[in-house]
């Protein structure tokens, strides 16, 4: 699904820095992002549905520790799928409920042969292997081959951080 | 009978696709639920605590604010704690994993321009002596409504 760009002044720019790590667990958080902003609860509330409209944010809500709910086996699933059918295969990859992100990335010739990327999550090794044979199955033959590539151990994952001097000064 | 289980599986779901945009999103959950704003505040409290929950906020759709890439290394063995740390240590990588695969890490770099993130990969290079895979984003395919959990 493609938006419209739109621009984000410097007031949207301290909101996506206020709200990257999460909002705080108040009664009113659109109002403590307001305060640390230096603007009203109501402009925070319009600008982020103005950010949500645009699809500068793509959902507002609870994000899981996939690992912790018990989805101990993370796979980076990699295809290589035909140009020429990637972006129709792509979304109907993306719409898997198992797939959590899914994108088209370039290839590098004698290097790196996948084009297409699909993170899977099983409760077990077993359970996601199901999930990429159901993904190869619906790549069918524009599919020349595909991996999982499961990660063994998270070593880093933090929320998006940008910093306010660096992100104003572009 | 619904357990505290069900209940925090209940809110967790509902949380992921429709927090409301509203002056009191806590309360207009707890409504929804048919509990107490303080109910549901406490519920996410301890869903943190336990790590269950990373955070309650805005995903922001990859590229729409600054410039992101993945990237991968194939490190040897016997420097790939060392070689983690350094990557790790950059406040533009976000995610870092370790993964079976002869490219074994592979780490996010997010920063405010594209000249800043092309920078640190470089850095990264440069550091590991090692070249770094770079596949950045062409196309999203997902719209990341959330995740079905049962």
């Amino acid at each position: 699904m493609m938006t419209q760009p739109i621009l984000l002044d410097a007031t949207d720019r301290a909101i996506v820095t206020a709200t990257q790590d999460g909002l705080p667990l108040v009664p009113d958080p659109y109002g403590a992002v307001a305060d640390r902003v230096g603007t009203t609860t109501e402009d925070v509330l319009a600008r982020m549905a103005r950010m949500l409209a645009a699809g500068v944010i793509r959902r507002i809500g609870a994000v899981p520790n996939h690992y912790r709910l018990g989805f101990r086996a993370n796979g980076m699933t990699v295809w290589d799928v035909d140009d020429a059918r990637v972006m129709a295969l792509g979304e109907a990859v993306g719409a898997l409920p198992f797939v959590s992100h899914c994108y088209l990335r370039p290839r590098l010739p004698e290097v790196w042969p996948y084009n297409l990327f699909a993170m899977v999550h099983g409760h077990d090794r077993d359970e996601a292997e199901a999930q990429a044979a159901e993904i190869r199955a619906l790549l069918g033959d524009a599919c020349r081959g595909g991996e999982i590539l499961y990660s063994t151990k998270i070593l880093k994952k933090t929320g998006l951080r940008l910093r306010m001097a660096s992100a104003l000064g572009g | 009978m619904q357990t505290a289980y069900d209940f925090d599986t209940r809110l967790l779901n509902l949380s992921q696709h429709d927090f409301p945009l509203t002056p009191r999103p806590y309360a207009a959950l707890a409504a929804r639920l048919g509990v107490t704003e303080r109910v549901v505040l406490d519920a996410f409290r301890l869903m943190r605590e336990e790590g269950l929950l990373s955070r309650i906020g805005a995903v922001y759709r990859p590229g729409s604010v600054g410039a992101s890439c993945l990237a991968a290394l194939k490190v040897p063995e016997d420097r790939l704690e060392a070689v983690a740390a350094m990557v790790s240590g950059f406040a533009e990588v976000n995610h870092n994993y370790r993964r079976d695969h002869a490219w074994n890490l592979w780490f996010v770099v997010t920063a405010p321009s594209v000249a800043r993130r092309d920078a640190v990969l470089l850095l990264i290079e440069e550091e590991a002596g090692l070249p770094v895979l770079r596949l950045p984003m062409v196309e999203d395919y997902h719209l990341d409504l959330g995740f079905a959990l049962s």
